[in-house]
């Protein structure tokens, strides 16, 4: 995935990656509007128990995914009928890893067709033991920086970043907010003065205005809360015009 | 070197603990982690929490030895008296640390989870205290449960919002909290209420709760002339338990933690990551938490503080566990034979003492009364239909 979002960028594209809560119902149709509408990747949510950095919205897509049966082995089961052509990596949160075993997990995501793993709760000093069996299966585990990260930290989180460095957006879960926070460009700028991977700013840009002001700074966006509320209200063709209406923002 | 030492740099006891936190949390942790050492080093931070835990908690909490009880189960049962803790349990030890940390540390208001309601009303009094605001996050089954508690809080001027998502208990408010946390890290300090979490928590709410121990085991020796054989205690997140346990993990005493038959983490055995930490957790084939089921919302958490799983691991505490309706007849009995109405978790550790006591007789059993029983005793009107 760095690979192809570096490219991207070197040819001045403006990187964007919707999240799907994986199991939702009609969610593999949600990944190939993505797709379809121009999405540079997907981030496909492995629904857990107990989602702390997530808002309302994603709460909500992700107890639904449960009820209604959804595991991590149904979920990367289903994953490998998607036949899209962009690069998938999931969202999850540790413990989903912890208990499958970290080599049987990477091996698990790379057997689904997955490139790449965000785990949230997974901070830089215990990410060792999954970063090491990440790589050796080809996963690349993409990790978060947050505002509150003094300046030291970044150029540590950003050498063991792989796919892109995750710039949370804000002080706060995910989830739609009426404007970009100020300590999305901010952190945005920090990181991109100290890596050259790319930077992507999620939590909290909400809507196509919002993702055009955040790659003013950052080369891309992910968005998760606002497209995940359109897949409940409107399945995966809201979904599709929605991020549609997002690339040509970042297109204009 | 004490089997209760310092965990490891990266907050390890064994191999449980640790601090798996959103990024977000890092530097907060790193930065209480710090401010705990430093405070926790300096004699004036040490003589005003002394102070205010004498002066204002009502510490020592005395021992009270059960003569009629104890007769009839054939030992000798003494009870440490967290109960009579201002608050109604030892939840006060601890909170009154934190908040005077925070406080030390220039916050302005602290988050906090609550199961039973008895953390929150600690909470909320700290708050009260020094001034400070306070939120209050509980689970909505438990607000419904323990709706005296409820009223507690917002009298002392707490706000306590209900969580829905999840189970809607203990391990809901703990996520809700942590998120609010996420939000609200440079004005907020998260009051965490038990021995678990992210590293330094589990260590530093230790440390807080280590006074129980301390005067437990002065006291044992006056009274006995030596420490008590057995020292029982319930464990939910584990904080009375590690509090009493300090004081004799060293010593010849049997250490007994006795969890709910509906939440036994350490019984199962199964290591998994939440709230922060590793230990055991109560967690399905995929690593999905499960919802743990007591009759006592205080010990209603699928997971436990990483210091028991450890001290379980090692063979130095066992962890048995009791059934609602065991925990239902110890509350009755403590009432009826000694004129004390227990919390339904302490009476956890009681409805052990009277199930193992064929083979406890003419030992010395110490049980920590964590708290009193007012706020169940709503609850235990429609249980016992009385």
């Amino acid at each position: 995935m760095e690979t192809e979002f570096r490219a991207k960028r070197a040819a001045g594209h403006k990187l964007l990656v919707p999240y799907i809560t994986g199991g939702y119902p009609g969610w593999q149709n949600a990944v190939r509007a993505c797709a379809a509408a121009g999405a540079d990747a997907i981030e496909i949510g492995i629904p857990f128990s107990d989602p702390v950095m997530d808002g309302p919205v994603i709460q909500q897509a992700s107890q639904a995914a449960l009820e209604g049966g959804a595991t991590p082995v149904s979920i990367l089961h289903e994953a490998r009928s998607l036949d899209v052509s962009i690069p998938l990596a999931v969202m999850l949160y540790y413990n989903t890893v912890h208990h499958a075993g970290h080599e049987r997990f990477a091996a698990q995501l790379r057997d689904a067709g997955m490139v790449a793993a965000i785990v949230p709760d997974l901070p830089l000093e215990e990410s060792g033991p999954w970063c090491a069996a990440a790589d050796a299966a080809g996963i690349e585990t993409v990790m978060l920086a947050a505002p509150t990260a003094p300046d030291e930290r970044l150029p540590r989180i950003a050498a063991r970043a792989r796919g892109f460095v995750y710039s949370v957006g804000l002080l706060g879960v995910t989830g739609e907010r009426s404007a970009l926070a100020d300590t999305a460009a901010a952190l945005a700028k920090r990181l991109k003065a100290v890596t050259e991977v790319p930077v992507l700013i999620g939590v909290g840009v909400s809507n196509a205005a919002q993702a055009k002001e955040a790659v003013q700074v950052a080369d891309g966006v992910v968005m998760g809360a606002s497209v995940v509320r359109r897949l409940i209200e409107g399945g995966a063709d809201a979904v599709g015009e929605y991020v549609a209406d997002v690339r040509r923002a970042l297109d204009e | 070197m004490s089997l209760m030492a310092e965990p490891s740099a990266s907050g390890r006891f064994g191999e449980f603990g640790g601090r798996f936190v959103p990024e977000t949390l890092v530097p907060a942790c790193q930065e209480l982690e710090a401010a705990f050492v430093e405070a926790w080093a300096d004699p004036s931070f040490r003589a005003e929490l002394d102070d205010v835990l004498r002066t204002y908690a009502g510490r020592p909490s005395i021992l009270t030895e059960c003569t009629q009880l104890g007769a009839k189960l054939g030992l000798r049962l003494v009870l440490k008296r967290e109960d009579l803790n201002h608050t109604g349990s030892h939840k006060i030890n601890n909170v009154l640390g934190q908040a005077l940390l925070a406080k030390r540390m220039g916050k302005k208001r602290l988050v906090a989870e609550t199961g039973a309601g008895q953390h929150g009303v600690a909470s909320a009094t700290a708050a009260a205290l020094l001034g400070m605001e306070c939120k209050v996050y509980m689970g909505a089954v438990d607000v419904e449960r323990q709706a005296l508690n409820v009223f507690r809080m917002k009298l002392l001027g707490s706000e306590v919002e209900a969580v829905h998502s999840g189970s809607r208990t203990l391990k809901d408010a703990v996520n809700e909290a942590m998120r609010d946390w996420v939000a609200t890290v440079e004005t907020s300090h998260y009051c965490l209420g038990s021995v678990m979490g992210p590293h330094p928590y589990p260590w530093m709410v230790r440390e807080f709760h280590r006074v129980i121990g301390q005067e437990a085991r002065a006291q044992s020796i006056e009274m006995f002339g030596d420490v008590p054989d057995v020292v029982v205690a319930c464990v939910g997140g584990g904080s009375n338990a590690i509090g009493i346990f300090s004081g004799f993990v060293d010593d010849r005493s049997r250490l007994v933690g006795v969890e709910p038959a509906g939440g036994a983490a350490v019984s199962r055995a199964q290591p998994g990551v939440v709230h922060g930490m590793r230990s055991y957790l109560m967690q399905d084939e995929y690593g999905q938490v499960q919802e743990a089921h007591s009759i006592s919302a205080g010990l209603d958490y699928p997971g436990v503080g990483p210091e028991h799983s450890y001290l379980s691991s090692i063979g130095r505490a066992e962890y048995p566990n009791v059934t609602d309706a065991e925990v239902i007849k110890a509350f009755q009995l403590l009432a009826r034979t000694e004129g004390i109405i227990p919390a339904l978790e302490s009476a956890h550790a009681l409805a052990w003492i009277v199930r193992a006591a064929p083979e406890l007789q003419g030992q010395t059993v110490m049980m920590n009364l964590s708290g009193r029983g007012d706020k169940d005793v709503a609850q235990m009107m429609d249980v016992l239909a009385l």
